[in-house]
């Protein structure tokens, strides 16, 4: 057993710390630390900085952009990443379609889809949520007819984020109704600027518009858009969600959120002293950093294995790094809410791209707490997660 | 031992309760929101009519006499309905003050309108590095002639954009955190020198940051003694967080109530999902937070009227640390409840896990208390 990284992977995140620092645009890193929204503009500028140095697409076969690295290497792009921090690569993208359409696509749609991926010429969303169908996604009803060339869809998905700014949206759609529930579905890919597509926007509690509903209303497709086999689209979702887990756990963006409220805590005052100064505060705040230090080894020992079995097969073990990441995210959230004190109060909420005079650094902090309670309802709620454990690993 | 009301309060609360039911769906409250001030004057004075703005005071000031459990009753049901109104503000605090210790000519000049609903007020307390404690007072009021001059900053002044009236804590000697030398003061919303930048707060209210300069007030403007207030604040201040944990009472009994309807009709899986055990368990616990809560409401309540003011404090820092813990818990897992729906304005449930977090900060987080609770010898005394 040997839990520190050998002396080639520490010059790797020498190299990649350094370019992090050297290359993110300072006003962009600025926003992330100060709890603001990324614009898209932002977005496309970093991932376009990072894909002309070939890490765009790290984690994907070489064959398509990937980088080769090993599990351990990967682990050490992601951490240094978000501790930095640097806006992540657009999940939808880099981590979801692409991976479906290298793995099940045809040659094609390589060719097409996946450099544009990876420069984040198209902007892509997830069309898996409907109103009726959340934690039981298979009960989904969007349907996708055949007729000729083409699928004709209707229904509706919802909580689709960042549909706002999406070129393309990959759907779960229905396409055979007689069939059991997950074996009649299909993954297929929509150009959001088809006729027929309707996209409204849902403001969530902290003032911002990150999610949406996307309506379909016989909105014409190719059938070329199909990805892999009809009516097997509920296998490459499962296989889309297992690759999830990779930077589920977040353990590098806990770290920089835990350096910032160091940094905070030290600036405001509780009376006569800082913040950091109350015993009861530290003592909060360590007992998070313990909990993350745990989930960083659990992580690791995720990483690990996967070096020696090889990806692919989802492990319950990300279970774990959901479960615990999402609790350690909010509970970062609520120790920032709590430096703040009364000071959270003014209610600015923030345009995606502009300002609001009132807005500052205190007036991100309640509704990054409000906002972050997401992050144990979505990816598979914790409850969800719950089950799984209890299934697979206990065999209840 | 009674915790049954008594008749009159009985109607007091099918009153308000009636009131509220008729007059303050959610609907309504967008509604009321989006008015100029960011509240509703017609609710308002159907508060007023009704006497609940009149409800602390003696009668020989106008109002009804009532105590502690009145308020009690009335600050459950705004909170259950999630009002956006001024009445922490006007009659709590800013009421609460001319109570305690007004002259009969500061009554007679404030409560009127107070009680008939045509003037508010609210308390600027809050300065740059006080945080929670109310000593912590950098905000000046200089003896000038027979008067006082009052220079300094105050922040998220709850509903101090609407305010007619400001009662202000200032410093009339002393340093920064010394308890003696502090003073409260009646300032004119529209007094020259004074300054009010309102904004909605995180929760639908409104609050503002108010700036003095060189704001002229007669000497008939301290309400008490201009060099010995805080006890008289810290009185308020209590009041203040004894109606905050009604309120929030309130808030959660209605946030429990909506959870357990929307998981009984949320279908996932083919059942509803309240038939799944861990949310059955969830919900549970919800309830047994929300009732350890009304517990130390109670006991709060209680305390407000006990004259001891050490021990009034410990039990009312008591309630405030059970009512954050209580708060966070029940707000939170009200939206993990909800799923998806439960992250949006358009729904409710939001809005009071919202609000009850502003509650939690309100005067004192749980951790200020709790150390307040431990620096007063806990609750348990020898036997
Ligand atoms: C901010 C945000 C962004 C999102 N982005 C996207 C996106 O881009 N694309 C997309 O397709 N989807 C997205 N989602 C949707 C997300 O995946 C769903 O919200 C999630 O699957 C939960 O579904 P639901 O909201 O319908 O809640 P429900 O499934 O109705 O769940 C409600 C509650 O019941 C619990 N529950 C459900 N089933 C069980 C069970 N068997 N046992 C115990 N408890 C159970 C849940 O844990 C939850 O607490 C997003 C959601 C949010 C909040």
């Amino acid at each position: 057993m040997d839990l520190s990284f050998s002396k080639e992977e520490l010059a790797f995140r020498d190299e990649v710390r350094s370019f992090f620092r050297d290359n993110l645009p300072p006003a962009i890193r600025e926003k992330i630390v100060e709890g603001h929204h990324v614009s898209k503009e932002d977005l496309v500028t970093w991932s376009r900085i990072l894909n002309k140095k070939g890490w765009g697409v790290p984690h994907w076969p070489v064959a398509h952009g990937g980088t080769g690295w090993s599990p351990v290497q990967q682990y050490i792009f992601l951490e240094e990443l978000q501790a930095t921090p640097a806006p992540s690569p657009l999940a939808f993208g880099v981590n979801m379609v692409g991976p479906v359409i290298y793995t099940f696509g045809n040659e094609e749609q390589k060719k097409y889809y996946l450099p544009r991926i990876a420069n984040l010429d198209d902007w892509w969303c997830q069309g898996f949520s409907e109103p009726g169908s959340g934690s039981d996604l298979a009960s989904l009803k969007t349907s996708a007819k055949r007729k000729g060339d083409v699928y004709v869809i209707n229904g509706q998905k919802t909580w689709t984020t960042l549909a706002q700014y999406a070129d393309w949206i990959f759907c779960l759609c229905r396409t055979d109704p007689s069939a059991k529930k997950q074996s009649g579905i299909s993954f297929i890919l929509v150009d959001m600027k088809s006729r027929g597509i309707t996209v409204r926007p849902i403001q969530t509690i902290d003032g911002g518009r990150e999610v949406n509903e996307v309506f379909f209303d016989d909105v014409e497709v190719p059938v070329t858009n199909l990805v892999g086999e009809e009516n097997k689209g509920w296998d490459y979702a499962k296989f889309l969600l297992g690759n999830e887990r990779t930077n589920i756990a977040r353990v590098g963006m806990s770290k920089e959120r835990i350096r910032r409220i160091k940094e905070l805590a030290s600036q405001v005052m509780a009376g006569d002293r800082p913040v950091i100064e109350d015993p009861r505060f530290r003592e909060r705040l360590a007992a998070t950093e313990i909990e993350l230090k745990a989930l960083e080894l659990t992580q690791m020992r995720v990483v690990a294995n996967e070096s020696k079995n090889g990806k692919g097969k989802p492990d319950p073990a990300s279970s774990i790094l959901k479960i615990k990441g999402s609790e350690i995210q909010q509970t970062i959230t609520e120790l920032l809410l709590d430096v703040i004190g009364p000071f959270g109060a003014p209610y600015a909420p923030e345009q995606d791209d502009g300002g609001n005079e009132l807005a500052d650094w205190t007036t991100t902090i309640a509704p990054g707490y409000f906002n972050y309670r997401k992050v144990s309802i979505y990816g598979g709620s914790n409850e969800i997660q719950r089950n799984i454990i209890a299934k697979a690993v206990l065999g209840l | 031992m009674d915790f049954d009301l008594s008749e009159e309060q009985r109607l007091l609360k099918d009153s308000v309760d009636g009131l509220l039911g008729d007059s303050y769906d959610f609907e309504q409250r967008k509604k009321y929101g989006a008015e100029k001030g960011g509240w509703s004057k017609s609710v308002w004075s159907k508060f007023a009519e009704q006497g609940l703005l009149g409800l602390p005071f003696s009668e020989s000031d106008g109002g009804f006499g009532a105590g502690a459990v009145e308020t009690m009753i009335v600050m459950e049901a705004l909170g259950k309905a999630l009002v956006l109104e001024p009445y922490l503000a006007t009659v709590v605090l800013g009421g609460g003050f001319l109570r305690h210790c007004g002259s009969a000519a500061q009554k007679a000049e404030h409560l009127p309108s107070l009680i008939d609903g045509s003037k508010t007020l609210a308390f600027a307390q809050l300065e740059k590095n006080s945080r929670y404690d109310l000593a912590d007072v950098s905000t000046t009021a200089k003896k000038s002639g027979a008067g006082f001059v009052i220079d300094g900053e105050k922040f998220v002044v709850l509903h101090g954009d609407t305010a007619d009236t400001l009662v202000v804590t200032a410093r009339t000697g002393g340093g920064q955190r010394d308890r003696a030398g502090i003073g409260a003061f009646l300032v004119p919303a529209n007094a020259k020198g004074v300054t009010v930048k309102g904004y909605p707060t995180q929760d639908g209210l409104r609050a503002a940051d108010i700036t003095f300069n060189g704001v002229e007030v007669g000497a008939d403007a301290a309400l008490g003694d201009p060099a010995n207030a805080l006890p008289l604040i810290e009185q308020v201040v209590d009041d203040a967080r004894i109606a905050l944990c009604a309120e929030a009472v309130g808030a959660m009994e209605e946030s429990l109530k909506t959870t357990v309807e929307y998981i009984k009709t949320r279908n996932q899986f083919g059942v509803a999902i309240g038939t799944f055990q861990a949310l059955q368990h969830r919900g549970s616990d919800m309830f047994v937070a929300l009732e350890q809560a009304r517990s130390m409401s109670y006991f709060a309540t209680m305390a407000g009227t006990f004259d001891d003011a050490r021990e009034r404090a410990t039990a009312v820092a008591a309630a405030k640390v059970q009512i954050g813990r209580s708060a966070r818990f029940v707000g939170q897992q009200a939206i993990q409840l909800h799923g998806g729906v439960g992250m949006t304005m358009e729904f409710k449930i939001g809005h009071y896990f919202k609000r009850l977090t502003m509650i939690e900060s309100a005067f004192g987080d749980a951790d200020y208390h709790l150390r307040r609770v431990s620096d007063l010898g806990g609750l348990v005394g020898d036997q």
